[in-house]
């Protein structure tokens, strides 16, 4: 790839933002670059990765997915709860939280694509769905995580220590799940028809259907992917928390979401990378994690993701208005 | 020529087809429903007055997401925008109030012009951000919601404010019979903004811009104007249902009703208003305000019912509302 | 082995009760140029979808290439060669030109995964079918429209394509650039693959088709060689009516003011040191090629854009627009190519699409007043005949020339000085477009200077007293249409 194409791309500048703020956060603070603080810094991505990977491919395709942190939820409630004890190991509780996460995604899924409301709305509604069903049917409070999931959430990858404090950070086995999710959404972006469909859909649906697309099908896969896989991630987050808070996922959404267009990803659809989405992700997560270290009080942390999703989506949205306004005739020199 | 003869006699549409009318149909129905299955204890003051008591607050907040929908937006900040407009005012009270608890009319008179002022600031903002730099209205309201929750937590240290003068409650929570002052607040709100969507040049400018906003500019139109006007109008709504929820409990908190974006964004859809953009009226987010009301007041009445169930029937409603639209608007597409 | 790619014989397709065919015959040969012409709602694109597929016929027989075909699906039809380039190219705009090249024949031959190698292979043939040169990693999006049609034609050709159906292909791109089309469309004849060309315009199409087939009202009503056909013909069979096209004539007044002056107005990246006046009843023409300046330096007039440099005068009057409100409040008026985008809210009422302008008027107090929108609307659509069911309509239900009348009623509803018509008859259906040629001149007549931009040269040489003629970002000449012919007008306006 040439240069002048690559500085073309919203990654590179993200890319160049997050470096520049890791930079600063370390000569302000020179506790940046030490081992607990990268690991703790991979730990808290580790969630919001994930997210950001379903969400992406929901915006690629035209739409938006408000509804994952629930359908997480409620999955991981629902697994961790009604199915206490019953097997020993993991992979059950991630197998029926997947299946439960597909089939609510597969219920947004027909509804947008079917009747092609506004997704948002959509989602916006399901999720409301969801979470009455956890908190009112369920009726949803802390619970011990079940032993198989606790383990789980014991296992480490890797432990950063910083040498001069002592402190110490256990990287999670789920950060290794979250990159392996990562490999696969770009895989599937990428390398397969069906992702290509995706990008097809969301760059013009009507060309998509013409080329023998199915659109239908294609917006119900993108929905069941981002189901299954906000499943997944609901019980990973329990195990990782080892404890089982049904609330503390919800609301989430519009960070993930905010993060994905930070990154590139846009929101008409069509246009987006699962690297933007990351990098997105990681300056978000970045910026709400260092505040303590540039001395700055944690109460303040809203207001900065606020001000980061204002900035960033302002900057993009005044190149756009530029790059709208600019004319485009040769004018000859005569 | 023949449009004269032919605006006449309109052709005789089941009643379904005009959104008004389905949704007085469906608010009768409701109204009937309720009765039937609570009888005395659904018809009655007490009932009532509670039912009043509870909706002004996210009524208001109805119309203000209402408002920005029909330009083809959404404003997920309005909630926030609230609390924070009442904790800016409670710590206005609290700078310059010295009594202990009586007195302090026209102060706390004074801090609910503050906290409108604060409500149109907020508004603008939003306006500004998505028509002045041109960020999608989800993002930006997104970002501001982020922003005045974080402004909200920054304000208070992230607790509750309280220790207001007493007057702030009594003054709120007054009645006159069955009716109490929110009520008020709420009916004059809705009444000068459904005057100003439905009858003004701003209101039909509003569904113009919700429609082709590349096309207002050719027509002469003044998108920012139209955009930061209308956010701004929905800034002050979400003033007013702050100041409601502040005198309610005599406290200010940076998140107090948070369920309230998602209840609003159904009752404004539930009330006809396009999630496209374009069309809606006051009139049907205030009739649906009421349905909500009235299902949740019954809901209520069933004990054994968790309060989050309701959270099930909003968003099943909201869903099966808009399944509904789409098949009668499909029949009425069909005859033409 | 047939000598016929097609024969569509008594096809009849009815949508609900409404007949869309009703018993029409199509025969396109061989390596045939054919042009298949009519106004909108004539059975045009319906007949595009019964030969590809896409609608079953109620009646009447399908043949492809000498086999006949009694349902035939849209897998048959590409399995036949037959290939459509629809108006809006179904090309991806996020795509890069290598994908837009290859998806759609990696999707048809099942393939589940991409390879880079397999989609550059593909790319490449793709483009030597044409000797088409273009940057592969350049995302479709930053193409022109003639560039992306190119890559529709090649994405075609890979379906070892026998009969190409191009809907209305000349509409959105400059006249240079038809003539490397036509240069295109004569290779592939070469080769023996039939072209059906969509289009309403005779002037043309009329070097490169050999054959022509008019449908008026779902009927074949016409069906012969082009050379047989004239333009007074075409328009008759088009339209069923005789109509007279009479030149405009400025009847030069003594002491007709000059209404608008424009003077060395610059903007960059738009047009350059650009001057010309208009006085009081002419109609000026302005033609250039597609990206010539003449749509920017309009919308700098009408206040879109704010001139770097240069001066504007109106009746004398310096003015400066900071925007369109201004402009409007001098006078001046101003109808965008796009209808569907820039001019109308198809989802909102005729009413309030024509009364838009005028709504500051249409006031008591701070409310509007319907009964005055309403007597404003029905004057208006009255005055130009616009036929329209119920003002309360929305848009969607107004056929294309109606819409374009909608527009310039809200033009005339206010009190005009300079009233700028940028292509006003684009997908305008005859009876309308001669409509408004016949209003615009009653404008004129009645002391309005209208500004014509257009790039059809029949269109500007039959409603305009004088012609600007725009290159580059410069007006390079300036006629009078007397005596102008079309020939000397076209080949002023496009580069040397």
């Amino acid at each position: 790839m040439s240069i002048k194409r690559l500085t073309k791309k919203t990654e590179f500048y993200v890319a160049i933002i997050l470096i520049a703020f890791c930079l600063l956060v370390q000569v302000r603070s020179g506790q940046f670059f030490t081992p607990n603080n990268i690991v703790d810094l991979l730990r808290s991505l580790t969630i919001p990765m994930m997210f950001a990977v379903g969400e992406m491919m929901v915006l690629i395709s035209g739409g938006v997915d408000c509804s994952f942190p629930a359908i997480a939820s409620l999955s991981m409630y629902f697994v961790t709860t009604k199915m206490d004890g019953m097997f020993s190991s993991p992979i059950p509780y991630f197998l029926v939280a997947m299946l439960l996460g597909l089939c609510m995604g597969a219920v947004n899924g027909f509804i947008v694509a079917k009747y092609r409301f506004p997704a948002m709305i959509v989602t916006l509604g399901a999720s409301s769905l969801w979470i009455g069903v956890m908190q009112g049917i369920l009726g949803s409070s802390e619970y011990p995580l079940t032993s198989a999931l606790y383990r789980l959430g014991e296992a480490k990858i890797l432990t950063g220590t910083n040498a001069q404090t002592g402190f110490s950070s256990n990287l999670p086995v789920h950060f290794g799940f979250a990159v392996v999710l990562v490999l696969i959404g770009w895989f599937i972006l990428n390398k397969t028809m069906l992702g290509r469909g995706i990008y097809a859909i969301g760059g013009d649906e009507v060309a998509a259907a013409r080329a023998g697309f199915n659109v239908f099908g294609t917006r119900m896969f993108i929905f069941c992917f981002s189901g299954a896989m906000a499943g997944f991630i609901g019980v990973c987050r329990a195990s990782m928390m080892m404890t089982v808070n049904p609330n503390n996922m919800i609301g989430m959404e519009m960070d993930v979401i905010a993060a994905c267009v930070l990154g590139g990803v846009s929101l008409v659809g069509g246009k987006g990378s699962v690297l933007g989405a990351v990098l997105g992700t990681a300056l978000m997560t970045l910026v709400a994690n260092s505040l303590i270290l540039l001395g700055i009080p944690t109460v303040w942390s809203r207001v900065f993701t606020g001000l980061i999703i204002i900035i960033g989506t302002g900057v993009s949205a005044v190149q756009e208005k530029q790059r709208k306004n600019t004319l485009h005739v040769a004018v000859s020199e005569e | 020529m023949m449009s004269k003869d032919n605006s006449a006699k309109k052709p005789a549409l089941s009643f379904l087809d005009n959104s008004s009318a389905r949704m007085i149909a469906l608010f009768v129905l409701v109204f009937v429903v309720c009765s039937l299955l609570k009888g005395g204890k659904f018809l009655n003051a007490d009932n009532f007055l509670a039912m009043f008591r509870q909706f002004p607050e996210y009524g208001l907040l109805a119309i203000g997401i209402g408002m920005a929908l029909i330009i083809g937006g959404i404003d997920l900040s309005a909630v926030y925008l609230a609390n924070l407009s009442s904790i800016v005012a409670g710590l206005f009270l609290h700078h310059f109030y010295q009594g202990t608890g009586d007195g302090g009319t026209g102060l706390v008179l004074l801090s609910f012009v503050v906290a409108l002022i604060v409500g149109a600031a907020g508004g603008i903002l939003n306006g500004v951000l998505i028509s002045g730099l041109g960020i999608p209205a989800m993002l930006a309201t997104l970002g501001t919601q982020s922003l005045y929750w974080g402004l909200g937590v920054v304000l208070t240290g992230g607790s509750t404010l309280s220790g207001f003068p007493k007057v702030l409650g009594t003054m709120l929570n007054k009645k006159f019979g069955l009716f109490p002052v929110t009520l008020f607040i709420f009916l004059i709100a809705a009444l000068i903004t459904g005057i100003i969507v439905q009858r003004t040049k701003h209101g039909r400018e509003m569904k113009m811009y919700g429609t082709n906003n590349r096309a207002t500019l050719y027509a002469g139109l003044n998108n920012f104007k139209i955009v930061v006007t209308t956010h701004m109008i929905g800034g002050i709504l979400a003033a007013l249902a702050g100041i409601i929820m502040w005198g309610r409990y005599s406290s200010a908190k940076a998140d107090t009703g948070s369920t309230y974006t998602m209840q609003a964004i159904l009752i404004a859809v539930l009330g006809g208003v396009s999630p496209n953009g374009g069309s809606g009226s006051v009139t049907g987010i205030v009739l649906a305000v009421l349905i909500i009301q009235m299902i949740s007041s019954v809901l209520n009445m069933y004990t054994f019912i968790p309060t989050a169930c309701r959270q099930i029937v909003w968003g099943g409603l909201l869903l099966v509302v808009m399944i509904l639209n789409f098949y009668l608007d499909q029949k009425k597409k069909n005859r033409h | 082995m047939s000598e016929n790619i097609i024969k569509v014989t008594q096809v009849k397709k009815y949508f609900g009760g409404v007949k869309a065919l009703d018993g029409v015959d199509l025969v396109i040969k061989k390596g045939e140029v054919h042009c298949l012409a009519g106004e909108n709602g004539c059975g045009k694109s319906t007949i595009i979808n019964v030969i590809s597929g896409f609608y079953t016929p109620d009646s009447g027989t399908i043949e492809i290439d000498g086999k006949e075909y009694s349902k035939l699906t849209t897998q048959q039809a590409i399995e036949a060669g037959v290939q459509v380039i629809y108006q809006d190219l179904s090309v991806f705009p996020n795509l890069t030109v290598r994908e837009n090249l290859a998806i759609t024949m990696e999707k048809s031959s099942e393939r589940k995964f991409i390879s880079r190698k397999r989609y550059d292979e593909i790319a490449k043939q793709a483009l030597s079918t044409i000797d088409f040169q273009i940057d592969l990693d350049e995302y479709v999006e930053n193409l022109t429209v003639a560039d992306k049609q190119l890559i529709a034609i090649s994405r075609a050709l890979l379906y070892d394509a026998k009969l190409i159906i191009m809907d209305e292909p000349t509409t959105a791109i400059t006249q240079k650039e038809v003539k490397n089309l036509f240069e295109v469309i004569r290779r592939l004849q070469k080769k023996g693959i039939s072209v059906l060309f969509v289009s309403h315009k005779l002037d043309e199409v009329f070097e490169i088709a050999d054959h022509f087939t008019i449908f008026r009202s779902g009927h074949n009503v016409y069906s012969g060689p082009t050379k047989e056909l004239t333009q007074a013909l075409f328009t008759h069979y088009m339209t069923g009516r005789d109509i007279e096209e009479e030149p405009f004539e400025y009847n030069e007044k003594d002491g007709a003011k000059t209404v608008l002056e424009v003077k060395n107005l610059s903007l960059k990246d738009g047009f350059k040191d650009c001057s010309f006046s208009i006085r009081e009843g002419e109609i000026l023409g302005i033609t250039g090629l597609l990206g010539s300046g003449r749509t920017e330096l309009a919308e700098t007039i009408f206040g879109v854009h704010k001139a770097d440099s240069g001066q504007i005068f109106l009746n004398g009057q310096e003015v400066h627009f900071n925007n369109v409100r201004d402009a409007m409040a001098a006078g001046i008026g101003y109808v965008p190519p796009e209808r569907n985008v820039m001019g109308l809210f198809m989802d909102q009422s005729i009413s309030d699409n024509i009364s838009v302008t005028r709504w500051d008027d249409c006031r008591k107090g701070i409310m509007m007043d319907q009964s005055e929108i309403d007597t404003l609307v029905d004057h208006w659509v009255g005055e130009l005949s616009i036929k329209i069911g119920n003002a309360s309509d929305t848009m969607r239900t107004l056929s294309g020339g109606n819409a374009q009348k909608c527009v310039l009623a809200k033009w005339l509803a206010l009190d005009l000085k300079v009233l700028i018509l940028n292509g006003p008859t684009v997908g305008v259906d005859i009876g309308a477009k001669y409509d408004i040629y016949n209003l615009t001149k009653k404008l004129a007549d009645r002391g309005l200077a209208v500004i014509i931009i257009s790039d059809d040269i029949r269109e500007v040489l039959l409603n305009c007293n004088r012609v600007l003629i725009m290159r580059r970002g410069h007006l390079v000449d300036e006629k009078q249409t007397k005596g102008l012919d079309e020939e000397t007008l076209s080949r002023l306006s496009v580069e040397y």
